[in-house]
């Protein structure tokens, strides 16, 4: 029954794992603002480097989170594919000059320019992403209402990403104790049927399901409630690590590299750094 | 005396959505250190008296009160929900939905969070009252990862985080079984020794609470106060009966034997008892005088034989190991077991929801190992423990004709067949109702109808009378039989030993995944060796019958359990 959750928190000890949660926390925005914000090839190079020794030094294998590196690869291709199809021109604007490679058919040629960009924007993503699954794959999940309230945002808010961590699990199993049931009685869920069919019938199982869910939750906000949840504007936090020297390092060098990240980029009046003048 | 750490006066309440009030003229007074039992059948009001107690009444649950409520010497709903929680502790029913926190340490933690409790206190205090509790080496689990008895030890130690001189359980014993039930009364006990704190305990299932002293039961029936008194008095009299709540057996089985039943005697707990020789001679005459009637079971068809089944979720572990048994047609038969012995898996394997590592399943005779589960369900049955969980159609029809128009069954047949059903469920005068205008016994008739509709020769149902008082077991269990009755094969998934003892002949006991006995349900319970392996618990028929000199304690319970059927209550 225990399927592997698709991400989740996967429990190793590294130095990533260390760290606590509003380390990790900063470290992710901070780093997803510098690697948005910037065009510029040198920069993102490095950046690239980095961010593979930093997973490299989570110890999380990519076999761990294969499934949703393959996602985000998908996505990747398709935000590609389109940004070439409805502005194939877009890197000869930016770049202010024309090195056609190849025709295709009408609009459409490939210049280095336009390949030039597309380099560019790909890394961008390969930049933020080992970083963003590694903030989910190594943050106890525990730390995480802990971290979103340390640098500001409501309790409440942080609260109810908890509680979802907390309940995703019974969840996923209440679905599969349900729609056991209910092939039982002659539903069937797999390709065999028409997709309407199919849509029809997941009705079945999920009525249930929200019914039980609205249950659940009842229940959690009378146990919550009777334990004196929002009784005061703040609260205090059972899991939340004090920093230690290696977040301050961690925090002062994502800071740096922000820093570094826009004084480059920026440097020249341009967020694009320009090979072709 | 004291005074009254809560007072009911001339308590009244209505919730805002009922039409009806379902508290009134409530007197009650509940004094510092006591250990009270609120007693009642379902819809007695008994819940929703705790709810006044901890203030979910009227803060999370709107209506109108009439009369007074003093909690702590303070209005009730003057004060808030937060304020008094500080006052009364309360352990909900649900002990899994009530796990706040991701782990052990955060859910005890958590009252203590939200009071702003600085960190290195609150460790200190999450430590202190883990070690009450006895759940200290487990702070770092996770909530799947503990059994239900450590799940309520959690859930008290949530609440004792904030001293507080009322510790309230609201149906503590019905999600466990036995054995833990038995534990959690022990510890419930046991903290009380420990803190000094009155405990409320709202329960029905009377003599499992029983394990402990209580000072005093309150009955409650349709809103009202019924009696109120020390726990011998009031099982000296016959008022629980009237009320519709199950007295202990062994106090059942005194009265058939003709014994009357007065303070004197120490009625409160079986092994507190102090019988005369007149009485224990009364007992054993009776004894005699049944035991002529007992008769054998004569042997019958097989209809699904289990050989050597293993199974495991994950290639290391092994849920099941070797199990083989052999169920016949018509017969009732009881898996139990505790939790996590492997019992709702091996139900799994049977309806083909899972399958297993090794060994197989026969169906009169023929391997249906190969059949998919749409093929297995036309021949057995599966009812999950909760209705809710199975019902998705929101008009009893369609949602018992659900499966033949899956399986494209002609009208006429599948008119015929719904309405049929219907009649055999009880359920016809309803058929045109929503499922929501229905009773919780009454939803579990309709997805059992909603099984019953396929025609399948087994019926395998997980947990079927779970939570329900006595009037509502019944209710569920008489209809069951009546089903056995019309010739349908019967196995039920249980935790209750008294199902298991009045239903079912046959009980197979699962321990750790292994099949430990497949025997006759007395022999079961008056076996202690597998009382204790199975984490089952001896009848208190067993203790009485050693007390009263009777060396074979299963032939007194199958006695009981004949009696109680010919006489019908």
């Amino acid at each position: 029954m225990a399927k592997a959750a698709i991400l989740s928190y996967i429990k190793r000890d590294s130095l990533v794992h260390e760290l606590t949660g509003t380390t990790k926390l900063i470290f992710f925005l901070a780093w997803s603002i510098a690697s948005m914000v910037t065009y510029d090839t040198r920069v993102l190079i490095c950046m690239l480097l980095m961010s593979a020794v930093i997973f490299k030094v989570s110890r999380i294998r990519v076999r761990d989170i294969r499934f949703v590196l393959g996602l985000a690869a998908v996505f990747l291709v398709m935000n590609n594919l389109f940004v070439y199809l409805f502005s194939p021109e877009y890197g000869v604007g930016l770049y202010g000059s024309r090195t056609v490679v190849l025709t295709i058919a009408g609009p459409y040629t490939i210049t280095l320019q336009q390949l030039f960009y597309h380099l560019n924007m790909t890394m961008k993503v390969i930049c933020v992403v080992p970083v963003a699954l590694l903030f989910i794959a190594c943050t106890d999940p525990s730390e995480f209402a802990a971290s979103l309230a340390s640098i500001g945002v409501s309790y409440r808010i942080g609260y109810s990403v908890s509680l979802a961590l907390r309940y995703i699990p019974d969840v996923q199993r209440e679905y599969h104790n349900i729609s056991q049931a209910q092939q039982a009685r002659g539903i069937d869920l797999s390709g065999k049927d028409k997709l309407f069919t199919r849509m029809k019938n997941s009705v079945a199982i999920l009525l249930p399901l929200v019914l039980s869910s609205l249950n659940r939750i009842e229940t959690i906000s009378n146990a919550m409630e009777l334990r004196g949840f929002g009784k005061n504007k703040k609260r205090t936090w059972y899991r939340l690590r004090k920093m230690k020297r290696n977040d301050w390092i961690a925090v002062a060098f994502v800071l740096a590299v922000l820093v570094i990240d826009l004084v480059v980029t920026f440097w020249d009046g341009s967020r694009y750094y320009n090979p072709f003048m | 005396m004291a005074t009254p750490i809560i007072s009911f006066k001339d308590y009244g309440f209505q919730y805002m959505a009922q039409a009806e009030p379902t508290l009134h003229h409530i007197n009650l007074d509940i004094y510092p250190g006591e250990k009270v039992l609120i007693a009642g059948t379902s819809g007695s009001g008994k819940s929703t008296i705790g709810n006044c107690i901890n203030g979910l009444i009227p803060f999370a649950y709107p209506g109108e009160k009439t009369g007074e409520l003093l909690v702590d010497g303070k209005e009730a709903d003057k004060s808030s929900i937060f304020e008094l929680s500080h006052t009364v502790g309360t352990v909900l029913q649900d002990t899994d939905g009530q796990f706040i926190g991701l782990t052990v340490g955060e859910d005890i933690a958590f009252a203590a969070e939200n009071d702003c409790v600085h960190q290195d206190e609150m460790k200190q205090i999450v430590n202190r009252v883990a070690e009450l509790v006895d759940i200290e080496h487990h702070l770092e689990y996770a909530p799947h990862e503990l059994s239900g008895g450590q799940k309520q030890r959690v859930s008290l130690a949530g609440v004792m985080v904030e001293e507080v001189k009322v510790l309230l359980f609201d149906e503590p014993l019905a999600n466990l079984d036995p054995a833990a039930g038995r534990m959690t009364i022990e510890l419930i006990d046991t903290v009380h020794e420990r803190t000094g704190a009155a405990v409320v305990i709202i329960e029905h299932r009377l003599e499992d609470v029983l394990w402990r002293n209580m000072d005093r039961i309150v009955l409650m029936n349709e809103g009202r106060v019924v009696a109120d008194m020390p726990t011998a008095k009031l099982l000296a009299g016959n008022f629980l009966m009237e009320h519709g709540i199950r007295e202990p057996l062994y106090l059942t089985a005194l009265r058939y034997a003709g014994v009357d039943i007065d303070e004197k005697i120490h009625p409160e707990h079986v092994e507190r008892l102090t019988l005369t020789d007149t009485q224990k001679e009364m007992v054993r005459n009776w004894y005699q005088r049944q035991k002529t009637y007992i008769q054998g079971q004569d042997s019958k068809e097989e209809l699904l034989r289990i050989e050597s089944l293993d199974f495991g979720y994950t290639p290391q572990s092994r849920t099941l190991q070797n199990v083989s048994f052999t169920i016949h047609k018509g017969e009732m038969v009881s898996i139990v077991g505790r939790n996590g012995a492997g019992k709702s898996t091996l139900a799994k394997l049977i309806c083909g929801f899972e399958q297993p590592s090794s060994g197989a399943i026969y169906m009169e005779g023929r391997n249906i190992s190969g059949d998919t589960i749409k093929e297995r369900a036309a021949r057995i049955g599966y009812v999950m423990q909760n209705p809710n969980q199975m019902i998705s159609k929101p008009m009893i029809w369609d949602e018992v004709e659900m499966a033949l128009l899956q399986g494209n069954v002609p009208e006429a047949e599948r008119k015929k067949r719904v309405e049929e059903t219907l009649k055999v469920c009880g359920l016809y005068p309803f058929r045109n109702w929503p499922v929501s205008a229905l009773s919780f016994g009454q939803k579990k008739r309709v997805t059992i109808a909603s099984i019953l509709v396929q025609r399948p020769q087994v019926i395998i149902l997980d947990e079927p009378t779970a939570g329900q008082d006595y009037h509502h077991y019944t209710e569920i269990m008489e209809f069951l039989k009546e089903l056995n009755g019309h010739g349908y094969t019967i196995l039920m998934i249980t935790h209750d030993m008294h199902l298991m003892l009045e239903y079912t002949p046959r009980a197979v006991v699962f321990s750790e995944g292994k099949m430990l006995a497949d025997t006759t349900a007395a022999h079961v319970l008056n076996d202690p060796a597998l009382v204790q392996a199975a984490n089952l618990k001896e009848t208190s028929l067993y203790t009485l019958s050693m007390a009263c000199g009777i060396d074979e304690p299963q032939t007194f319970t199958e006695c009981f359990i004949g009696y109680e059927q010919k006489e019908g209550r």
